[in-house]
Formats: C-alpha cells, structure tokens, sequence
C-alpha cells in the first residue's frame, strides 16, 4: 500500500475542504477502498476520513425515504420502513457481500464501488479504467463477467452493485453537495457508460460528497430482485434483476425492470417495459419483455451466456412480482 | 505517517502511535501480539480475521486502524478462556466444528456477532417475509449468515450444528 496522510474532519463543512487537498479521496466504511489501495489499483495521497459524519440517519421524506450516505449495509435492510414498503431494495442489499462486509459498508460508498474486473485490480495489465489509454485487456481476455450492454471499445467493465439496481428500479436520486454547490442527481444519470474515459464512473465533480439517497413515494405492485451468480451465497451477479410490477390480475398496469451486472451502470430496459405497459398477462408477453430486455446485446466470447440468462431472468423476476399483487 | 489511536481490546485500552496504512488485523497481530485473529486473504473475503467492534463483526483487514480510535476490539482471545470458554467456543468443541482450526477463531466471533443480529431481528437474504419482526433460526439462516466465513477444511456441518445448539441457550 502507497503511503497516504489520514485526516477526520469534525462537521461536513470541514470535509469538503479536506477534499481540496492533492490525491485526496474520502473514505466511509473502506470495504472497496481499502481493498483498492492494497492491490495499489488505488493510490490515495490523503484520506478524509467521513464515516462518523452524521448522515447515518433514514427517515420519511415526501411520502418517500431519505437514506443518510453513511447508512449502513445492514441498518438499510433491517429499516422496517424499507422492508415494508421497498422489499427490492432491501433484497437487493441483503443478497450483496457478507454480512460482515454489509455491517461496515455505506449506502454512499456502495453507490461508488468500483467494477470488480479482474485487470482494474491488477496493476501489473493494462487497463483504460485504471491507467487511462493503456488499453482494455478484458476484450480480448477473460471476460466472463463483463459487460453485454452498453459497452465501448476501451471498457467492457461492469457496475457491482446490487443495491444501485433496486434504487435505479425505485427511481432514487442521489443527494451531492460540494463547498458551493447542492444538487440531486436521478440514479440513472449518476453512473456513467465508459465511452473514451471509463476512468470515470459516475457524473460526480471533483470534491463532490454524497450526502443522501432519496427514494421516492414506494411504486404499486409486487417488487422482486433476482440474483443468479456462481455461488449461492456472498458473490457478485452474473446477472441480477429488480422488478416492479402492477396488474389487476388480468393485465399489465405498469413494470420496472433495471438489470445489474450487465453494463458499465445499472442498466434500466425502458423498452421492455414500456412493451409491457397495459398488456394481458402471460408467460410469453414476460418472455419477449426479456428479449426486449438484450435486443443489442452483445457478448465478447465468455460472457455470451450472460444474453439469454438475461432475457430468462427477467422474465422469471417479472413473473414473480405479478404474482405478488397486494390485494 | 504515523497516527493516535487509542482503542480498548478486550477490555484493556491501547494508546497506540502507528503507520496510517496499519490495519486494525495487523494492530491486533503485529502491535498488541494477539495472534488468535487469524489473517487469511487480507481482502475481506473470508472472514478468518473477523472481530467484534463496538459489538458489530467485521472483518479487521477492511478496517483502518486510525478509522477506530476510541472504539472498542473484542478479539477471540477476549470472548473467554481456556478455563472460562465462552458457550459458543464450548459448543464448537462439542460439535468438532472445525478442522484445521484456522478460520476458527473468525466463525467463532461472527457467529457470536450473528447470534446478536438474529436477536435484534435483523433480516437476511433467506428470511422468508421480511415484514417478519422475528427471525427463526433454522439451518439455512445459518448458513446464509455465515456465507463470509469460508472454511477450507469444509467443516460447515459441524460449524452450522456448534452455531445452532449456541444459540438454543
């Protein structure tokens, strides 16, 4: 690990300064971050340390929710309020990494983990997303759990969060506040595609802090998050699912359907859900909503399985909240 | 850089100058000499170095130590001793719930930290209604709970009946 200076700055107000510093970066539970900087795949000359700020607070808001960036993993899914009213994203949290890793891990922090490609981890490779323009060795190496959609010459990573694919089903906006500025970005506009700079993986600015999440008004209908992955506990998704939906038992009032583990962002299918928007029910409209799903899908050799365990997931994932109407 | 940090292990307070890079698993190993935390992969994938911090399991390897000044470390040496074994120490022995005995001491923390989150009615991915304020602990709780502690000796049925038989007390 590269030598780093180590600041906790008393308020918010003090943290955004401490930003300001050269190479500096915050630090809240670590889990990715920490990790990153063993591996030297990040090298921090300063951490502003933010995890006791007081953000760690989840309360109602609008007929919505307001999650403090600094909540945890584990307080986030054990909120009854979120197991109530946004099961999705309680699911979502609680199928993502141990639980002594979710005990630690924030919502902010979550919301910024970096891809878990095998070559961003590994100093010794080149990497576009780590060492912008030395190039991408996942397209023509191991690529098993890249990207199928959304993709770009210079980077097939994908986003690991489980927790962001329910929030971009739930449409959240995330909170950001920097010394002069205050703003709310729609989850869908947060993370970035990788285009020519995958170095970036989000629109946040330099110095920029999460503050908050915001969860709208909770959707009608059944909500259900999917995950399949390599093991059947404490493992990225190969491909999750989150959906939401509505019907009157005998048709499609309205669906949401976000995909994780697919693209560089949680990947919303906008298309798919709108073909499905007031149509009767059946397996085969579910079916070729998931085709829908990965219509431009593309594959890069090991991962080409990923397109049609997409398409299946999310019509198994639809399948299941249309079960679960609230009568 | 070097950094304060004072932290209470096992009930005794530490006032402690280290590098800023120290993690709390090489503190524990390195500075205070309690080697009963055990470092596996450094990388918070298998669990052999988790602790109890301010009653929480962690994993000490994710941790910096400069990030805990002034929290409170129980480590396995601190849940009981050879005289006294904390119940869930005397029920892995009980159900040999081990076999090389090095992820030992990180299942024996987190299973104590578990047993506090099962209480606490905290949900898991296997929690069948999670508008359910209590949580039943059956087998595959267990095991769901326990996914972040892996034993290379594949002791988990013993591991998961030891967890089990603890927590009817």
């Amino acid at each position: 690990m590269r030598a780093f200076t180590y600041e906790r700055p008393v308020d918010l107000a003090a943290a955004l300064v401490a930003i300001g510093q050269p190479g500096a970066r915050f630090l809240a539970g670590g889990t990715n971050l920490l990790d990153l900087m063993k591996v030297e795949a990040e090298t921090p000359q300063h951490l502003v340390d933010v995890s006791r700020l007081p953000l760690d607070q989840i309360s109602e808001e609008n007929g919505g929710l307001r999650i403090g960036a600094m909540v945890t993993n584990t307080a986030l899914a054990g909120d009854s309020h979120v197991r109530e009213h946004y099961p999705v994203l309680a699911r979502a949290v609680l199928n993502g990494a141990s639980a002594q890793l979710r005990n630690q891990a924030t919502t902010g922090g979550n919301l910024l983990q970096r891809t878990r490609c095998y070559y961003f981890y590994d100093p010794s490779t080149p990497c576009n997303k780590r060492a912008p323009g030395s190039g991408c060795s996942a397209l023509q190496g191991y690529n098993r759990i890249h990207a199928i959609l959304g993709a770009s010459d210079a980077c097939i990573a994908v986003h690991p969060s489980d927790m962001a694919v329910a929030m971009m089903a739930l449409d959240a906006e995330v909170e950001v506040e920097a010394p002069h500025s205050h703003r709310r970005i729609k989850i869908a506009d947060f993370h970035r595609l990788p285009g020519n700079t995958p170095q970036n993986d989000t629109i946040l600015g330099a110095g920029e802090l999460i503050t908050a999440v915001i969860l709208p008004p909770p959707p009608p209908g059944g909500q259900v998050y999917r995950k399949v992955r390599d093991r059947a506990s404490y493992d990225f998704a190969l491909v999750s699912v989150a959906a939401v939906v509505e019907t009157d038992g005998e048709r499609i009032r309205s669906a949401r359907i976000a995909l994780g583990g697919v693209a560089h962002k949680p990947w919303r299918a906008l298309e798919a859900e709108r073909q499905l928007a007031g149509v009767p029910l059946s397996d085969d409209a579910l079916a070729a909503a998931g085709e829908t799903a990965v219509k431009g899908a593309q594959g890069h050799g090991h991962n080409d399985f990923k397109i049609p365990l997409a398409a299946r997931t999310v019509a198994s994932a639809l399948a299941e909240a249309a079960k679960q109407r609230k009568a | 850089m070097t950094v304060d940090v004072g932290l209470t292990v096992n009930g005794v307070r530490h006032d402690l100058k280290v590098d800023s890079r120290t993690t709390l698993l090489d503190l524990l190993r390195e500075h205070l000499g309690l080697t009963g935390t055990k470092k596996g992969c450094d990388h918070g994938q298998c669990g052999a170095c988790t602790v109890l911090v301010d009653g929480v399991r962690k994993n000490a390897c994710m941790n910096l130590a400069a990030s805990l000044d002034g929290r409170g470390i129980v480590t396995i040496e601190g849940l009981g001793t050879e005289q006294a074994l904390h119940p869930m120490q005397a029920a892995f022995i009980e159900h040999d719930g081990f076999q090389c005995g090095y992820c030992t001491p990180g299942q024996i923390c987190s299973a104590v930290g578990m047993l506090s989150e099962l209480k606490r009615g905290l949900p898991s991915a296997v929690t069948a209604d999670l508008r359910e304020a209590a949580v039943d602990m059956v087998e595959a709780e267990v095991r769901e709970r326990m996914s972040g502690n892996i034993c290379r000796c594949a002791a988990y049925p013993n591991i998961v009946a030891a967890i089990l038989d603890a927590g009817k007390a």
